[in-house]
């Protein structure tokens, strides 16, 4: 099967065509999204990290930045700093500069102020946009493909029907020779023991345990039983009781083919196949760490019914839940139901066919109304 | 959906929800092979769990054919299974000795 992306440099595939507008620091985050209302078509990242924080976590920023810069469906990349901040906006600009895309930069303190830098950065991304607007869509095979996998807004229905058929497209891709990222570590509490026998080496099992411990040892270190945090109230008012329960329906969303690699946050993953980045399960940051690692398009299984997007990046919103499809159709895109001859391996099917539409140019409910515009990036120490 | 419950694993001890289940209901059900009838005591939402045997304090709950946590009180057949009877066993930093 094959689907109708953007050639980029790099042999890199997108699957959208904006100019990335992103903020190296939370401080220049107002100009960036004036920016982003001045020209059609570009997008903005903002986020609230990148400064007086501790250097592990200036790395994470710092390369999760890059990694953004990097993703094929932005055509070129305009950074927008204060000119003050621990990230280094030169380095970052460099580090994106190799994906062979034009980037720039525009710096609030020495354009003169908020006013000169919204004049000054519209500008070089209206060039930009004239630019890549010339680039047009070329049919490439299914083994170009990213594609990132979530769940969120999780209830029951979401381990029993949309990870498993969300896992399924998984499947399908992996087996055309394509590439696959999940990640999500708090919710392999419990069920890491799967996954590792999943891992191609035995260096991959350890990591994949190492990831985990990690986490716990984050959460345990509070002092507190973290329930209420994970499992969410809602995964609780939706029947599942304890973040075991949670892990054992959330894996089932990477599918069931062997795991390659696992990588830090920010990170791109090498390569291709199926692949497990280190993040937490929240929204902002880990939507942030799929985009980073490459992804064109995002299968996102939710049972309550979780409404965000990504600025850059497709998110299709996949339900198993009846109820939450018919009152939120706003913002989901595909009801999978279990049951009555609907095998896990149709309903994958369903979502790997919505994927290459969406790789193509289909609007996802959450672009459409535009949702999705406040990410993050996960750090893990102190605000200094 | 016309079936009323779904068990994951046959080493399952509790079944899910597939429909708002009522106190007094009763269930044919298939566990491990026997046929077995399960009443209901409690009212049972979509999407949550009920018990399918006897499950002591302090013993393994079983779904997906993996412990998902520990009961925290005695759990009869048909019981209704969640926060109130059952805890993780991962993650507590308010247990002396913080994790596993």
């Amino acid at each position: 099967m094959s689907f109708l992306g953007y050639p980029r440099p790099k042999g890199l595939v997108g699957a959208r065509n904006h100019i990335g507008v992103i903020s190296t620091v939370g401080c220049a985050n107002d100009v960036t999204w004036w920016i982003t209302q001045q020209v059609k078509g570009c997008t903005p990242f903002l986020h609230g990290q990148g400064c007086t924080q501790t250097q592990p976590d200036l790395d994470q920023v710092t390369r999760t930045l890059v990694s953004l810069g990097w993703n094929p469906n932005l055509a070129g990349v305009l950074l927008v700093s204060l000119g003050c901040e621990s990230v280094l906006v030169d380095k970052i600009a460099d580090g994106i500069a190799e994906s062979g895309k034009p980037v720039d930069k525009v710096v609030l303190q020495k354009a003169g102020g908020a006013t000169s830098a919204v004049n000054q950065g519209t500008r070089i991304v209206k060039a930009m946009m004239t630019e890549a607007s010339g680039v047009k869509r070329e049919e490439f095979p299914d083994s170009e493909m990213v594609l990132g996998v979530k769940c969120g807004a999780s209830d029951t229905t979401s381990g029993l029907v949309s990870n498993p058929a969300t896992g399924a497209a998984c499947d399908l891709l992996i087996d055309s020779g394509g590439t696959c990222i999940f990640g999500e570590t708090t919710e392999f509490i419990g069920a890491e023991h799967v996954l590792a026998k999943r891992a191609a080496t035995p260096e991959v099992a350890q990591k994949i345990m190492e990831i985990v411990s990690r986490m716990e040892q984050r959460v345990t270190a509070m002092g507190v039983d973290m329930r209420g945090g994970q499992p969410t109230t809602g995964n609780i008012a939706g029947g599942l009781s304890t973040i075991e329960e949670k892990s054992l329906g959330a894996i089932a969303k990477g599918g069931t083919r062997p795991i390659n690699a696992v990588y830090e946050y920010g990170e791109r993953p090498q390569g291709k196949g199926l692949f497990i980045v280190d993040t937490p399960g929240r929204e902002p940051e880990f939507l942030t760490a799929v985009a980073a690692a490459g992804a064109q398009v995002i299968i996102f299984s939710t049972g309550l019914g979780a409404p965000q997007g990504f600025p850059f990046v497709p998110v299709i919103k996949v339900t198993g839940n009846p109820n939450t499809y018919n009152r939120l159709p706003e913002h989901l895109d595909v009801f999978v139901e279990l049951g009555d001859g609907n095998s896990t391996a149709e309903m994958g099917q369903t979502l790997y066919q919505e994927a290459l539409a969406v790789a193509s140019g289909k609007q996802t409910k959450a672009e459409i109304i535009g949702y999705g515009n406040f990410p993050n990036i996960f750090t893990t120490g102190p605000v200094i | 959906m016309k079936q009323k419950v779904i068990i994951l694993s046959p080493k399952d001890n509790v079944a899910t929800a597939l429909t708002d289940l009522k106190a007094g209901d009763t269930l044919e059900l298939a566990v491990g092979g026997h046929k077995k009838v399960i009443k209901l005591g409690a009212d049972v939402p979509f999407g949550h769990k009920l018990s399918l045997s006897r499950i002591e304090l302090g013993s393994p709950v079983v779904k997906y054919g993996e412990v998902i946590g520990i009961s925290t009180a005695l759990i009869e057949p048909g019981d209704y299974v969640h926060i109130h009877n059952i805890a993780s066993a991962r993650g507590r930093g308010d247990l002396e000795g913080g994790a596993k």
